[in-house]
Formats: C-alpha cells, sequence, structure tokens
C-alpha cells in the first residue's frame, strides 16, 4: 500500500510539471487559435537565461547573495520573454490576422527555430545548471501509518506546488479579471470582441506574455532538475499528449492531462513493466494520446473541433 | 408619438461601396437623429448590411463621409468605433458561446475599465471596486432584459431568441449613443419577435439610445421606427415616415416586383 501511495504521489508531482507545459499550449491557442510550437524553444530560452543570468550578475554587480541573484536573474528573464512577447506579435502575428491555422502553425515553427538558434548563439550552447537552492534529500511521510514511511522527492514537491500556485493564479487571472475576460472573449470570436472595443493586438500581447511567464516558471524547474541544455526545449513534445488528452482548448483539462500522464507512466512502468518489458515511461504517453486520437479527438474536455492541425 | 427626437447624430453622405467591379452601394446619404429609431430595410442583397458595416467601420467606403456627432469616420476600425459610443450587434450572433451570459454582457463594459492590467493581476483594490460597480450596471441589464435565470449558463446553451437578447445585452453594456441592430429578429418566432421590439422601443424610451436597425421584414420595422430608408441594388429608393414608405410606388415595386 505504502508503495502504490509512493508511485502515485511521485506520478502526481510528474504530472503537475507536464501540464505546466500544456498550460503554455492551452493558453495560447485558447486566445488566438495558434497552435505554439515555439512553446518549447520558449522554455528553453527562458531557462537559459534564467542560469546565464543567475551566473552573470554575481560577476558584474559583485553580488554576494544567492537568493537575490537568483531572483534577480528570474525577473531579468521574464522581462525578456515580455519583450519578446512584443516583438512576436508586432513582428510576426500582427501581418498573420485571419490566415490560416496551419499558416500560423508554420509561423510559430519558425519562430521556435530562430529562438533555438538565438537563445543558443546569446547565451551559449553547453549544459548550464540552474542552482535555485532546491532540496535534493528525500522526505519520509506518514511514518507512524506505514512502516519505513513515504517516500517523497522534496524537489518535485516543491516543484508540485509551484505549478499548482501559477495554475491557480492563471485561472483566477482568466476567470475574474477584466483582461482575463477579454481574452476569453477575443479565443471566442475575434470580430465580435473588436466590436465592443477589444484591442485584438495589445490581448495578443499579453496571451503571449502569460505564455512567456509560463514557460519562464517552466524553464526554471525542469532546468533546475535536469540541467539546461539544448533538449530542455524537446520537452514541450512530452506535453503534447498532456494537451492531446485535456483538449487543446481547456485549461483544467491540461492540468487533469499532466496528472493522468504522470501517474500513468509510472504505475505502468511498475506495475506492466515486468509483464511486457520497461521503458514503458518512455512511450505511454504517446499511446495514450494515440488512442485518444482515435476515440475522442476533443479530449476530455476540449470543444469540439472540426479542424485538425 | 411625442417623443424627443433630437439633432442629427449620424449623417451619412454620398457614400459608396464597390468590391472588385461589384456595387455595393452608390451614393448613399441619410441621417439619424438623437433619440430616434431608424430603420433600413430593403429586400435580400439589397447593401443593408454593407451599409451598416460601413458605420460600424469594417468596411471602408471609397467615397463619402460619414460623421458622427460632428466627427468624421470613414477611415477608423471598429475599436475606435466602439469608442466613439457606437454599439451594434450581429445579424448571426456573434457572442462569445463558452462564457455565461453575465462574461458575455461583462465584455461590452471593455472599453470602460480604467484599471490596467497589473491592478487587475494582483486583483487590488480599484480593480474589484471597479468590477463591482460594472457587475451592478450589468445586473441592471440583465433585470431589463429579462434574462435573471440564465445568467451564468453558458450563451452556447441558450435557445437562438434568448441569445439575440445577450447579444442586445452586451451592445447596451457599452452606454453606447446609438445602437446598430442586424436583422434582430431575423429567424425569430412571431412571439420573439413582439419581445424583441418591445426590448428595442423600452431601450430607446428609458435610455434615450439611437437605434438603427436593418430589417429584412417590413411589417415589425413599421410599427416601431421613426423613419424608414429603403434600399434596393445598393440604391436609396425611399426614405420617410412608415405611412410615406409605404406608400412609395418604387418600395413597393422592389417588394413586390414590378409590373413592368
Amino acid at each position: 500500500m505504502a508503495f502504490f501511495i509512493e508511485i502515485l504521489i511521485g506520478g502526481l508531482m510528474a504530472g503537475m510539471l507536464y501540464a505546466l507545459v500544456g498550460l503554455g499550449f492551452v493558453l495560447i491557442f485558447k486566445a488566438s487559435g495558434v497552435f505554439n510550437f515555439a512553446q518549447g524553444a520558449m522554455v528553453l530560452l527562458a531557462a537559459l537565461a534564467m542560469a546565464r543570468f543567475a551566473e552573470w550578475i554575481p560577476q558584474f554587480l559583485g553580488l554576494q547573495s544567492k537568493v537575490l541573484a537568483n531572483v534577480l536573474a528570474f525577473g531579468l528573464a521574464m522581462a525578456m520573454m515580455f519583450v519578446l512577447a512584443w516583438l512576436i506579435e508586432r513582428l510576426v502575428l500582427r501581418y498573420l490576422v485571419n490566415q490560416d491555422g496551419a499558416t500560423l502553425l508554420l509561423a510559430t515553427l519558425g519562430i521556435a527555430s530562430f529562438l533555438e538558434g538565438m537563445g543558443q548563439s546569446i547565451f551559449g550552447s553547453s549544459v548550464y545548471k540552474i542552482r535555485i537552492g532546491m532540496p535534493k534529500d528525500p522526505l519520509f511521510l506518514f511514518n507512524s501509518t506505514f512502516e519505513g514511511g513515504i517516500m517523497v522527492n522534496q524537489e518535485d514537491l516543491i516543484a508540485a506546488v509551484i505549478a499548482a500556485v501559477l495554475v491557480t493564479l492563471l485561472a483566477l487571472f482568466f476567470q475574474k479579471t477584466t483582461s482575463g475576460r477579454a481574452l476569453r472573449a477575443v479565443a471566442d470570436d475575434h470580430m465580435a470582441a473588436q466590436s465592443v472595443g477589444i484591442p485584438l493586438n495589445r490581448m495578443w500581447v499579453i496571451v503571449w506574455c502569460v505564455a512567456g511567464v509560463v514557460a519562464t516558471v517552466t524553464g526554471m524547474i525542469w532546468g533546475s532538475k535536469l540541467g539546461v541544455q539544448f533538449s530542455l526545449g524537446t520537452i514541450a513534445l512530452r506535453a503534447l499528449p498532456v494537451v492531446i488528452l485535456g483538449g487543446l482548448t481547456s485549461i483544467p483539462g491540461a492540468i487533469v492531462g499532466g496528472l493522468i500522464i504522470g501517474v500513468g507512466e509510472k504505475m505502468s512502468e511498475v506495475y506492466l513493466g515486468p509483464i511486457i518489458g520497461s521503458g514503458i515511461e518512455i512511450w505511454f504517453a504517446y499511446v495514450l494520446a494515440l488512442v485518444f486520437l482515435l476515440f475522442r479527438p476533443q479530449g476530455l474536455f476540449g470543444e469540439k473541433i472540426i479542424d485538425r492541425i | 408619438m411625442s417623443r424627443p427626437i433630437g439633432d442629427v447624430i449620424l449623417d451619412v453622405s454620398h457614400i459608396s461601396l464597390s468590391f472588385g467591379g461589384v456595387k455595393a452601394l452608390t451614393d448613399i446619404s441619410f441621417d439619424v437623429r438623437k433619440h430616434e429609431i431608424r430603420s433600413i430595410i430593403g429586400p435580400n442583397g439589397a447593401g443593408k448590411s454593407s451599409l451598416l458595416n460601413c458605420i460600424n467601420g469594417i468596411y471602408a467606403p471609397q467615397q463619402g463621409s460619414i460623421l458622427f456627432r460632428g466627427q468624421e469616420f470613414t477611415r477608423r476600425s471598429s475599436r475606435q468605433i466602439a469608442a466613439m459610443g457606437i454599439a451594434r450587434t450581429f445579424q448571426n450572433l456573434a457572442l462569445f458561446k463558452g462564457m455565461s451570459v453575465i462574461d458575455n454582457i461583462m465584455t461590452g463594459r471593455n472599453l470602460k475599465v480604467r484599471s490596467n492590467l497589473f491592478q487587475q493581476a494582483v486583483w487590488l483594490g480599484p480593480a474589484s471596486r471597479e468590477e463591482v460597480r460594472h457587475r451592478r450596471f450589468v445586473e441592471e441589464i440583465i433585470d431589463f432584459l429579462e434574462i435573471q435565470s440564465y445568467r451564468k449558463t453558458p450563451v452556447g446553451q441558450l435557445p437562438y431568441g434568448l441569445q439575440k437578447r445577450v447579444d442586445l445585452g452586451r451592445a447596451l453594456a457599452m452606454e453606447p449613443q446609438m445602437v446598430l441592430l442586424d436583422e434582430p429578429m431575423a429567424g425569430m418566432s412571431i412571439e420573439e419577435k413582439h419581445d424583441m421590439s418591445r426590448f428595442i422601443l423600452d431601450v430607446n424610451d428609458e435610455f434615450g439610445t439611437t437605434m438603427v436597425l436593418i430589417e429584412h421584414d417590413m411589417s415589425i420595422v413599421m410599427d416601431i421606427s421613426d423613419r424608414v430608408v429603403v434600399l434596393d441594388y445598393g440604391k436609396k429608393i425611399g426614405d420617410g415616415a412608415p405611412a410615406e414608405v409605404r406608400s412609395n410606388q418604387e418600395v413597393i415595386d422592389a417588394y413586390l416586383g414590378s409590373s413592368q
């Protein structure tokens, strides 16, 4: 029993991190109908920026405090993502209003390779570390109930809490504020949104900024877990099954999808692994996504869309 | 009807619009007075929607000018026009389907929102106070349109007639000087049509909002309008009080087919 709970918790925490990446996709898709292939590149860029700024700032300013350096680096990385959001709207999306979904998708592919190249030429292409002082030792909980307690990875736990807080804040922002409402309106109908005086261009900048925030937080967490390197950009691929499962248009869907995949991966590895061979973790998510594409292409919570991506 | 019809607030003069070689509108002029219910009627393809889209800034006419309260706006975006105080409803309903009735109408308050993104994001005092104030206003509109029991329902699930009401509500939430109604009664049952015309009259009466409506169906329009413009093949063929228009030979021909 204790073992089962341990796996469940591990899976849920990993799932929260997948959900975070999935969320980046959903946000932009909801507000602009663009499937943003550059989300992974944005995560990579933000993580690179964070890692390098954290190195450069102490050298530059002669700071001693590591915490302060990390906070500054985080802030700078975030600011960079905001500038990027503005530039993307200004230089790319503005000219593609009312274009086909496929056109926009290809534009984001272009943005992705540009960002990957630019990120590495500015910040370097070696492996960097983000040291935000995540505790690495495991924690043992419920010692009294179960023998030996339940082992929980502290780093994952903190990451999951950060992700949960971010998701909650975003949900509140979208549901409760005027700008959030305007963003949902834009997502629903561009023309009607303009007729009630919602500025389309500004809304797009805001949504890319929000995606930038998500990318920065994701980059920080994944970067500190796995190290910052080129392959970080590919975690976006791992989030694809998450959004297929949850539905491209649903924020709760991204979260539930992430959790299901996180738990599913771990469970199948542990319980099915001995029977059909290990390594299930690697392909589990994609097979699940495939099943969903066959039987419920709109995902668990998504709206039925006839378009294909 | 002794209603306080005021000065001209919308002055459309000599506008022409064509798409490539197709002339949608030819030299159309008319005006709308404050507090008036003004209708634009005509058979299908007469150019009614094109005309409305010109007033709403979706199309820019190649010739002529449009003045709203003395301000020229032949070339402005829909958003700027919304800011000038012109709201509209849509023929084919362009509501935000996934959002609740309240949220839909609240979007109409967008231009009135003063708090900035940062204040909203952290839910600071001014932002939340403002939200409460707007919400109160929206509740009044909801009461007025008698859709209290649907306020939390996603608009996509409401029957057509009610969706049309929400569309009107969203336009009213902008506190506009003038509302453009694009076929507000198209596809409605008789009762729904009567409800809608009652709302149009009530809005006009209580808020003094000037209404410009496009309609296909003559009967109801003739009852509620102060003055009517008749279009046919992109040209104006009649303009005046309903009684005058009704007896205009050209209008009769356009609607019933001429005898020649």
